[in-house]
């Protein structure tokens, strides 16, 4: 899980979930906690997806 | 002081044996200097004394790599030299190629320092320059003078066990091993006078090459989530208040493990970033934003996942080299595989 | 726009009763100066310190370095939106106290503050060595929050270097150097065979520590746009940050950008220096995204040749620093980049986080992660524990003798990717 997506790529990481931004990939100081945990749930949701997926080659799930 | 003993390897054509037809020529083990050694040896002065010269033909060598190298690496030993050349072998590819495997191979089983030198486009140059040092020459032997004069020096530096500087300071290939040195120019002005080159279609040197980076084959997905255990893994730095580890907030040289066992949000209280290379304000007062331990809690409440594993591993990212974070990774996945771990959550920043 | 720089130059620098400059000599009323900066009620306390060339001086954590300047006659002042009034620089006669230089330096901030070494192997990878300063050390009140702490000792830098470079308003300078650039229709005219050439710098704009301010805007704040490079000589673009010491641009780099100064060099001769693009290195992936595109068009529509990039920073800025590049270039400019490197300790790992083969003409800054011992210096101004827990630093990084192990990233300008300096690695 990450935000500079292309860096994930040029490093070889192959299940890639793209994140808010680096001081808080999976927060967002502009919501309330409530809206965050909801943001966070749904980001990571996502993570949980594409590790029951298959692919072949390097994948963003966005 | 006594003089540096060395052993000189050189090829059939640069021992006067003969050119293509004398390729086939088995190794000799002959008393003193032979050819192009001569140069050499006037160069090294009376710090170093070539003591004996192994002369192999190319064809032979390359057409019996094994062998060869056994018969070689026995008469460099009977020598009982403090350091190895060979070559130069400009642009001559089987030549090239012979150096670079007899300079490792001597490196690895005798344990002396080596050096061998040629063109940068002889196909030896690629296989070998990451293995022994080589020093660049021209691609023919009318660079002879121009070798010797970057072999020599590089040579006695390398007897002496002196520390060896940067690839274009002394004249060997880069190897990729980057090392520091001062310019005579400040980078402003080599990087206007690169561009001018550049505009001019004229050839120009970058100082840094591209990286490349490794690619692994993407596991087989999770069957079953809702059995699964599922571990957290950061380089965003979050670890516990006070970072007991230390781990340091730029170039990580450890990573921690940290048992969240019971722990269902992690909270400005008992947890912090190490991190020193973002705005550290967000990641402290909420540090689930980094590492989402709250919202994967709740999925195993709800049984979505089969369990949250007790321990998360963390580093800090910020400048810290691919080879620290290959090295940290390698350690700490045997242990998730061995603490049944079936699937891993990174998050980064 | 055209400049008159002035060079005063500075040769010593002393504490005395009435602040002035004479025969190359730095008087400072240390009282006046301590007032100055205690206007701002957030600062509890400030110390003054000075350090010459050759003093056996360390000072740690270093925040910024700013140089005294003044408007000695046109439009503006020093530092505009930030100390001056908002209007625009960069033309008309400005003096500079060549030789000096504001050090701020107090309570660490946050990871990434510096080292400064007046003497010893330090001195050699840090252009500061070099000058005669005058060290800003700074307390904020009890509680102060980090984005606070940070705005009092950036703002106690740029008042006191102002207040200072107000000193040499009046006098004659002892050389002068000259910069114009030209309007898209007149550079033309003049330069009509030249190569169109123009300088991108990109600012790091990350949050605390890692901010840099134009005219007093947040640059995280910008899209990409144009500015003169004489405007950034009267300070336009001042440092917020410190990101880590050796590749952050303190504002004496902003002031003094040596890429500017070599392409005006070559101005009129081999290239005709257009102008200069700023843009910033955000941490949202779809401004990275806009940004960069904002650049390359930027450079298409100036019609360059050819383009000097510069970064500030690491890690994740590698992705703005390629997407700029790989932009630019398929614009049809061609591009020089300019970085530094992060290959570990021993050199072996990749220098870069992002990659991209038309970045073929690379001048790097060297290796940060190179590892140095810094002996002890007989003073240390600042804290010197700190060296434990700054970018670069470990624990234990300070030994009980006073001397440090630690990564060259600590030297404040050591890699500086403007090119400040002549450090390099193959």
């Amino acid at each position: 899980m990450c935000t500079v997506t292309p860096i994930s790529l040029t490093v070889g990481a192959n299940r890639i979930v793209p994140t808010v931004a680096i001081p808080h990939p999976l927060g967002n100081p502009a919501l309330t906690h409530e809206e965050e945990k909801t943001l966070r749930r749904h980001l990571v949701e996502k993570a949980l997806k594409a590790l029951q997926t298959e692919v072949t080659e390097q994948t963003i799930f966005e | 002081m006594s003089k540096i003993r060395v052993v000189h390897y050189i090829n059939q054509f640069f021992a006067n044996i003969g050119g293509e037809e004398k390729a086939d020529y088995q190794p000799e083990l002959r008393q003193g200097i032979v050819g192009p050694g001569l140069a050499l040896s006037a160069a090294f002065k009376d710090e170093a004394e070539i003591v004996a010269t192994v002369i192999c033909g190319d064809s032979y060598f390359n057409e019996n790599l094994e062998k060869a190298k056994k018969e070689v690496i026995q008469m460099v030993a009977s020598q009982k030299p403090d350091l190895f050349i060979a070559g130069p072998a400009f642009n001559a590819g089987r030549y090239g190629v012979a150096c670079g495997t007899i300079a490792d191979a001597v490196q690895a089983e005798l344990g002396i320092p080596v050096l061998t030198g040629m063109y940068q486009e002889n196909p030896g140059a690629d296989m070998f320059k990451t293995k022994v040092l080589i020093v660049e020459t021209k691609n023919s032997a009318a660079g002879m003078r121009d070798a010797v004069g970057k072999m020599a020096p590089l040579a006695l530096k390398l007897a002496r066990k002196e520390e060896i500087g940067a690839s274009s300071e002394e004249g060997y290939l880069p190897n990729g091993v980057r090392k520091n040195f001062f310019e005579t120019e400040r980078g402003s002005k080599r990087a206007v006078d690169m561009l001018i080159k550049k505009l001019a279609g004229k050839a120009f040197t970058t100082e840094y090459p591209m990286p490349n980076f490794d690619r692994v084959k993407p596991n087989p997905a999770v069957k079953d989530l809702s059995k699964a255990t599922i571990a957290l893994v950061t380089s965003g730095g979050i670890v516990p208040k006070g970072n007991p580890d230390h781990i340091e907030s730029s170039s990580a040289s450890r990573y921690g493990k940290y048992d969240i066992d019971g722990i269902y949000d992690l909270t400005s209280s008992s947890f912090q970033t190490a991190h020193g290379g973002y705005d550290p304000t967000y990641a402290n007062e909420d540090p689930d934003r980094v590492l989402p331990v709250d919202v994967l809690r709740d999925f195993e409440k709800e049984g979505k996942i089969g369990k949250l594993h007790r321990y998360y591993y963390s580093t800090v990212g910020n400048g810290t080299a691919v080879a620290s974070a290959v090295k940290f990774a390698s350690q700490f996945s045997k242990e998730l595989v061995n603490d049944g771990v079936d699937a891993v959550i990174l998050t980064s920043t | 726009m055209k400049l008159e720089l002035g060079y005063v130059h500075i040769r010593d620098i002393q504490f005395a009763s009435e602040s002035k400059v004479e025969n190359g000599v730095l008087h400072i009323n240390k009282d006046a100066v301590k007032k100055l900066i205690l206007e701002d009620e957030t600062i509890e306390s400030v110390d003054l310190e000075i350090a010459k060339p050759g003093q056996s001086i360390r000072i740690l954590p270093v925040k910024d370095v700013i140089e005294p300047r003044v408007k000695a006659e046109g439009r503006g002042g020093m530092f505009p939106g930030m100390i001056a009034k908002v209007d625009t620089v960069g033309s008309g006669k400005t003096n500079v106290l060549k030789g000096s230089a504001v050090v701020t330096t107090g309570r660490i901030v946050a990871f990434q503050e510096g080292i400064i070494d007046m003497a010893g192997p330090g001195a050699e990878y840090t252009p500061f060595s070099q000058l005669n300063h005058l060290v800003v050390v700074c307390e904020p009140v009890e509680g102060l929050k980090q984005h606070e702490h940070e705005k009092a000792v950036r703002m106690a830098g740029l008042k006191t270097a102002a207040y200072l470079g107000q000193l040499a308003k009046d006098i004659v300078p002892d050389e002068v150097h000259t910069y114009e650039t030209f309007g898209v229709k007149e550079g033309l005219e003049k330069m009509p065979g030249l190569p169109r050439v123009a300088y991108v710098q990109m600012l790091q704009s990350q949050g605390l520590m890692h901010d840099t301010y134009v005219y007093g805007v947040d640059a995280k704040k910008t899209l990409s746009t144009m500015i003169c490079p004489t405007e950034t000589m009267d300070g336009a673009i001042v440092s917020g940050n410190c990101v880590s010491a050796c590749d952050k641009n303190t504002t004496y780099h902003h002031q003094n950008n040596p890429v500017i100064e070599d392409l005006f060099a070559q101005h009129g001769k081999t290239l005709n220096f257009v102008g200069m693009v700023i843009t910033n290195e955000n941490v949202y992936l779809a401004d990275k995204q806009r940004s960069s595109d904002w650049t390359a068009k930027l450079c298409r529509f100036l019609d360059l040749d050819g383009a000097v990039v510069s970064q500030e920073g690491f890690g994740n800025p590698d992705t703005d620093l390629i997407m700029n590049c790989k932009k630019i270039e398929e614009e049809g400019v061609k591009t020089v980049i300019i970085t530094d490197e992060y290959a570990g300790q021993d050199g072996r790992s990749q220098s870069l986080a992002d990659a991209d083969p038309k970045a073929d003409a690379v001048v790097t800054g060297g290796n940060a992660n190179m590892v140095i011992h810094l002996p002890k210096m007989d003073k240390v101004i600042g804290y010197a524990e700190t060296a434990n827990t700054i970018a670069g630093g470990h624990a234990g990084s300070l030994n009980s003798d006073g001397s440090i192990d630690a990564e060259l990233q600590v030297i404040t300008g050591s890699t500086n990717e403007l090119g400040f300096g002549r450090l390099s690695a193959r």
